[in-house]
């Protein structure tokens, strides 16, 4: 695919709405300069935009439309200060002193707020329908789960947002994607996008926002609908977004920091953003998936996945530059073509992560666990402190520690391992991450195959890859 | 709006020997790996530039293009379809700047790598498979051949050959005026940031 520039055809969708609504110009350089409604950070992509900042002696005019939250390099077990690892309290305090110095919002590591980014600002009630959102993280596109536009940024772009609200961008094409059928039992959100992403390919989506829709979607809660959203950039999408609908006004209502005085006439703005119903787009996608089976990935990138009964297709299946990448997979996974992915031991499972580390993720491996043995290490970390403390209100944490589980602090952990969570050598794990690059999961050598919390839960139970389904 | 210039930044063309890196949907991770972002500033981000890659239990491995003395030195990267996916990290991007790379010429890009580069003054442009795998083949054979990305040409030139290049227009522009570094010409329309401001109805909502 080539850069994507002119010949733009969406009408009338969110992404259209949205982005008008925030368009300030056109820069001599023929980009858009686009107004951001809401800002958010971390501690890994933001220190040297301050820097940036102060370089420059310049303040951030606006310093309320951002929040920021430490959760990256943050350890799982002990909070205490100064950090054990000194590289991870240097990153934590220059955050906590950026914060204070420029005044903007922060969601302190010891307080109930705390929480993986994606986690933690939509659950507290943050992220509405019609923002323009955007963070240094790539991952932000889970905004778009409540009908915003938002994307990932890099720490130049945060510099210029903090510095005057705005940013440089070249406006994306719209794909539709229609999920249509009946989902069956024990698939999960996850596995959709897992079988989206397989389906268009890792780069399917370079140059559009994803638009997903469709009868499978509409019935989506907004947890799963963040799960899909979030990897919407691992197919390549930079964002992708649901319109909003009563699922997402509901869940906003009563949040923390969600609109009350004016929450009807919010609701009125957020339900006018939505795609109209003669929406146009560059592209439309139909993907049923009455016959979708779980899916774990086998190989090093997202799109390498396969369903519970398949196959991991054979190296003659590729041709060309593919057939070599197909191989060094293998090789690095350590699998081979035409094997089967169920009863492969695994040495680690993961439970967590801004794709899977909500509530209603971990009811689902709890579901599955209580009452046996975990038969491998199996971490499971609740993506926010509202997340755990809700788990332990149900006593999720009890099923977990009681089957051998080890029950963390919120914090990213072992998703990219800029903590001490990692895996050791060519260690292989079962992960409810979005990643499974080579080395993603701190070793170099490491293999991580994707899978939804279900899967997991029951790969973690048998110490192997299992079908969740007979669990269930 | 007048044409905004500035001069010190303007980048018409870069030239230098290459490194060839033709695989597909190289990632940020590939480029760096997390560990190695613990750090609040990007000054040694050069050093980590593809380290899981060129190093195997702490030895250099000499066959890996940014090892090779062959190419070292080299200012073009060559590579493949979808490079610089994953993450939004411009640690990827300043780890090839500080190693040296100033343009990179790809199949096709990742989309937030791709402004990152820019945003950093790293030129990135495409070009179809075929002209990729003869500029790979050239260079495997003359690695200290100068090769030039001109941006007013649009083409990559090397010996007597001139291969035509594909870059976003703007982009484009905003090399060859100089305006690369948005900052300066964001800070430029405080009335019209203002005017936003004020009609995006949800900054209100109590
Ligand atoms: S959980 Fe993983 S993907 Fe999500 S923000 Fe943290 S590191 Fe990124």
């Amino acid at each position: 695919m080539k850069w994507i520039f002119g010949d733009f055809m969406s009408k009338n969708t969110l992404y259209d709405k949205v982005w008008s609504a925030h368009t300030v110009g056109i820069l001599p350089t023929g980009q858009t300069q686009i107004f951001v409604g809401r800002h958010l950070m971390h501690e890994v992509t933001s220190p040297q935009a301050f820097e940036m900042l102060r370089d420059r002696k310049l303040s951030s005019p606006n310093p309320k439309l951002a929040t920021a939250v430490a959760d990256h390099v943050v350890p799982t077990i002990d909070r205490s200060r100064p950090f054990k690892d000194s590289q991870a309290e240097i990153m934590t305090a220059e955050l906590e002193k950026n914060v204070k110095e420029f005044n903007l919002n922060y969601f302190a590591l010891n307080s109930d707020k705390q929480g993986v980014c994606h986690v933690t600002f939509p659950e507290q009630g943050i992220i509405w329908p019609g923002q323009l959102a955007v963070c240094g993280d790539s991952h932000t596109c889970t905004y778009g789960a409540f009908g915003a536009l938002a994307f990932g940024i890099g720490t130049t772009q945060v510099s210029h947002v903090l510095a005057t609200q705005t940013m440089a961008m070249e406006k994306l094409k719209v794909r539709r994607i229609n999920i249509t059928g009946k989902i069956g039992k024990g698939v999960t959100a996850k596995d959709v996008a897992l079988h989206i992403i397989r389906t268009l390919k890792v780069n399917g989506g370079v140059g559009y926002a994803y638009e997903f829709g469709g009868e499978v979607v509409d019935a989506m809660s907004m947890d799963e609908r963040m799960t899909l959203c979030n990897l919407a950039v691992e197919g390549g999408a930079r964002s992708g977004y649901v319109n909003p609908d009563n699922t997402t006004f509901n869940y906003l209502k009563g949040k923390p920091s969600a609109p009350k005085k004016d929450f009807d006439r919010a609701v009125n703005y957020w339900a006018s953003v939505a795609s109209a119903s003669d929406a146009e787009y560059d592209d439309v996608v139909e993907i049923n998936v009455s016959k979708l089976e779980p899916i774990i990935t086998w190989g090093v990138n997202p799109e390498q996945g396969i369903t519970v009964s398949e196959k991991v297709p054979a190296l003659d299946s590729f041709s060309g530059k593919a057939k070599e990448e197909a191989l060094d997979a293998f090789n690095y996974m350590g699998i081979t073509g035409n094997q089967s992915l169920i009863g492969t031991k695994v040495d680690v499972v993961f439970i967590g992560s801004c794709t899977n580390g909500r509530l209603s993720d971990l009811m689902q491996a709890a579901e599955i666990i209580k009452g046996k043995k975990v038969k491998v290490r199996t971490l499971v970390v609740a993506g926010s402190a509202e997340v755990k403390m809700g788990a332990e209100k149900l006593g999720f944490d009890k099923i977990f520690k009681d089957a051998g589980c080890e029950w963390r602090l919120p914090g990213c952990s072992m998703c990219l391992a800029m903590n001490p969570d990692k895996l050791i050598g060519n260690q292989r794990s079962a992960s409810t991450s979005n990643r499974n690059f080579k080395g993603r999961q701190g070793s170099p050598t490491g293999r991580t195959h994707l899978v939804s919390p279900y899967t997991a839960a029951a790969t973690a139970v048998e110490g192997m890859f299992a079908d969740p389904r007979k669990y269930l | 709006m007048a044409e905004f210039v500035i001069k010190e930044n303007i980048i018409s063309s870069v030239s230098g020997t290459a490194i060839p890196k033709p695989a597909n949907d190289q990632n940020t991770d590939d480029i760096i790996p997390a560990r190695f972002m613990k750090e609040i500033t990007f000054a040694n981000m050069g050093k980590y530039a593809y380290c899981d890659e060129r190093f195997k239990d702490g030895k250099e491995i000499p066959m890996h293009p940014f090892n090779d003395k062959k190419f070292r030195g080299g200012s073009i990267l060559v590579a493949g379809v979808n490079y610089g996916c994953g993450s939004s990290r411009e640690h990827a991007p300043q780890a090839l700047y500080r190693y040296g790379v100033r343009a990179i010429i790809a199949e096709s890009f990742a989309e937030i790598f791709a402004g990152n580069c820019a945003s950093l003054g790293i030129v990135g442009v495409t070009a179809t498979a075929k002209e990729i795998a003869s500029l790979i083949e050239f260079i495997n054979n003359n690695p200290s051949e100068k090769i030039v990305v001109d941006l007013v040409e649009k083409k990559v030139k090397y010996k007597s050959i001139e291969a035509p290049i594909e870059i976003l227009e703007g982009r484009r522009r905003a090399f060859l005026n100089g305006t690369w570094d948005a900052l300066t010409i964001l800070q430029q329309n405080k009335e019209g940031i203002k005017k936003v401001k004020e009609t995006l109805p949800y900054l209100r909502f109590e």
